[in-house]
């Protein structure tokens, strides 16, 4: 069976699509979050290191781990946009930065709050939390170029540009950093010598799922947002039965 | 009626500006004039010792010059954008990419030379050893292109945009990052008994890449902005 | 004006012409073509389904009322904008994929002088030329301001002239390259009665030689012996 995978790349076939598919990500987003957090705080074991503390990893490490993809993936969006000029890429990459603003936002808070208790100090400056705050700020500019041009065309060029520069620095920057972090100060706190349990791994690797699941449901609900408010003036907009009640 | 070589339209649009900015200084000397206060503000701020302020001082020199360079970023495009001139450039038979890389240049003997230039000076000011003032111009030299040549890339994506100044700051200073790392870390390891040679390869290598990439990239940002 | 081959400029308009015209015969009539056009600003569409072609010796003007979309149909035939729909082609060819060659071909001159105030007159013309990607010298330079009617001000800075003055400034652009289309946006603003009469006489001659000019403008011009199209965008 042919799929034909174009007929979902017009704006007014997928706002549909993507209404349909967000409970499918949504509802299983919510149902791993609760066992992966569940078995996370209540099943693993107490850390023989770091005693409870620990436990707010099942969050950190997910949302770092997000953090980074979703740029990557939302400057891969921005290129299909900028190269072959098709709108909902452009939309789904505008649709994916908040998102992946927010992931790092909380893996930076999640960090501080890990920090305090076990290296003594809300911020250190650690090679991946530095990085970690400089991919922050890429987040932050792309939102800022997208949001402070009015033409929307532009504006996702623009803004797809900017990505793929700062995708290309992502490498360079975190070498950087990590090369500027040895040459200042000692190797940090590292996990490694205490192996992992086994229900540790199972909640980072639920709570990862989940949170990627929920990227999804976002992504999409938000991009349906962006058609609404791109296409407004259309015909097939103005005959939605959710834009005439 | 002569064709220009396309080393005759870059060293045209170099001549072009070095010639405007001559006309109206006043843009160059604030820049500089600004790079000088900041640097000095900070002994005020953070206390005379010697031993604290020479430690600090390549970094202060780094940051100072990333900001400076910051300010003077908008003015690369805004003013040919304003009088149409920049609509001619990119009419211009000939490559954008050249053009732009022209524009970089002057840009960065406008901002970028007078910095590294005065840096000595200021370096005095935080009792730098005469080794370490030379790699610290040496390593300005090599960095401050790359500022230039990343920023022409942000100043031609918040080409007309309203608050463009401060947008293109907020663009371009995490990628300038790595300049500033490497920049900063040259003095450092001269200080510390180290060579050099490692940051100031690093820089002269991230220059090279940008000089390959940038003008492309920056005329392209030019063509989405002028559309 | 011509260019012999060890590269050396010689004035002489008859070798000038004589290049021109065997390079029409040669190749083919240089012409633009116009097909399916569609530009929109903003969300707004402008004009649709817009067919037209321009052939040597042809004078074209774009009429309608503020905001129709003549400024944007100019700056789409320069290619800074990118049509919603349609193409236009120069010598049987996407404008997009000739790129540099076209722009050699094309002069426009737009709402904006893009002159500097800093800059005099002459310097003003020398380094339009240059980003043009030619050189011409200080004689061809002063030769088309006097034409332009600027005698005795080639050399003081722009920012002293009028208005009108700057435009004549912008204008005498025209004189000093060889391309074969004009595309002139409002080129009469801040004109006086002489300037007018003038440019009306420039495009006569440009057009004589084989040349083609579009253009826009909310004056009456009236080029003598030639009949003027009109575009009409509502």
């Amino acid at each position: 069976m042919a799929i034909n995978w174009f007929k979902y790349s017009a704006p007014s076939t997928f706002y549909g699509l993507a209404g349909k598919l967000i409970p499918f990500f949504a509802w299983p987003a919510a149902i791993l979050f609760a066992t992966g957090l569940y078995i996370g705080f209540f099943v693993a074991p107490t850390d023989a290191v770091q005693s409870e503390a620990y436990r707010i990893i099942f969050i950190h490490v997910p949302a770092s781990i997000l953090s980074m993809f979703i740029y990557l993936i939302m400057a891969g969006y921005a290129a299909l946009g900028l190269i072959f000029n098709t709108r909902l890429s452009s939309m789904m990459a505008q649709a994916l930065a908040p998102t992946g603003a927010l992931f790092a936002f909380i893996s930076l808070w999640t960090g501080a709050l890990w920090g305090k208790p076990m290296w003594g100090a809300w911020w250190v400056w650690d090679a991946r939390l530095t990085s970690e705050l400089i991919l922050l700020f890429l987040y932050l500019g792309f939102i800022a170029l997208q949001a402070s041009i009015e033409d929307p065309r532009r504006a996702d060029k623009a803004a797809a540009l900017l990505a793929i520069v700062g995708s290309v620095n992502v490498p360079i920057i975190y070498f950087s950093v990590k090369w500027w972090n040895t040459l200042h100060q000692g190797a940090t706190i590292k996990m490694t010598g205490t192996s992992m349990h086994v229900a540790m791994q199972q909640a980072m690797f639920i709570v990862l799922v989940a949170c990627w699941l929920y990227v999804i449901a976002v992504a999409l609900a938000r991009v349906r947002s962006i058609i609404l408010e791109r296409e407004r003036n259309t015909q097939w907009v103005n005959e939605l039965k959710e834009v005439q009640s | 009626m002569n064709k220009l070589s396309l080393f005759g339209l870059l060293g045209l649009v170099v001549r072009r500006d070095l010639l405007l900015a001559m006309r109206r200084r006043t843009d160059v000397l604030t820049t500089l004039v600004f790079f000088v206060m900041v640097v000095s503000l900070f002994p005020l701020g953070v206390g005379p010792e010697p031993d604290m302020l020479r430690k600090m001082a390549s970094g202060v020199v780094w940051v100072a010059a990333l900001l400076a360079s910051m300010l003077s970023l908008p003015r690369m495009f805004s003013a040919d954008h304003a009088d149409g001139t920049l609509e001619q450039m990119m009419l211009a038979p000939q490559s954008l990419s050249v053009l732009v890389l022209g524009k970089i240049l002057a840009h960065w003997m406008l901002s970028g030379l007078p910095l590294a230039l005065i840096a000595p000076v200021l370096g005095l000011q935080f009792d730098m050893s005469v080794q370490a003032l030379w790699i610290l111009v040496l390593a300005l030299l090599l960095g401050t292109p790359v500022l230039s040549m990343i920023g022409a890339i942000g100043a031609a994506l918040t080409l007309g945009l309203r608050g463009g100044g401060v947008l293109v700051s907020l663009l371009v200073l995490p990628l300038c990052i790595p300049v500033l790392i490497f920049g900063a870390g040259a003095v450092e390891a001269v200080n510390g008994g180290m060579s050099a040679v490692s940051n100031l390869a690093l820089l002269g290598a991230f220059m090279l890449f940008a000089l390959v990439f940038t003008p492309f990239v920056a005329a392209q940002a030019l063509r989405i902005s002028m559309e | 004006m011509g260019c012999t081959a060890d590269g050396a400029i010689v004035y002489n308009p008859t070798l000038f012409c004589f290049r021109r015209a065997t390079r029409f015969f040669m190749q083919q009539a240089p012409f633009l073509e116009v097909k399916d056009l569609a530009c929109e600003r903003g969300d707004h569409r402008l004009f649709s389904g817009l067919n037209f072609a321009l052939a040597p010796g042809e004078l074209m003007q774009v009429q309608g009322p503020n905001g129709s979309g003549k400024t944007t149909l100019l700056r789409s035939l320069c290619g800074f904008v990118q049509p919603v729909q349609g193409t236009v082609h120069w010598n049987g060819q996407d404008i997009g994929e000739w790129d540099d060659d076209f722009h050699a071909e094309m002069c426009y001159l737009g709402h904006l002088n893009a002159i500097k105030d800093e800059l005099s007159a002459l310097e003003n013309l020398q380094m339009s030329a240059g980003l043009a990607g030619y050189t011409v010298s200080d004689q061809q330079a002063v030769a088309a301001l006097r034409r332009m009617g600027l005698q005795r001000r080639e050399h003081l800075p722009v920012r002293v002239l009028s208005q009108g003055q700057r435009r004549r400034v912008a204008l005498a652009r025209l004189l000093i390259g060889d391309a074969h289309l004009w595309i002139l946006d409002e080129p009469l603003t801040a004109l006086d009665v002489g300037a007018v009469g003038l440019m009306q006489e420039l495009i006569g001659e440009h057009l004589s030689k084989g040349g083609m000019t579009i253009f826009t403008t909310h004056q009456p011009l009236h080029v003598a012996g030639v009949e003027t199209r009109q575009l009409v965008l509502s």
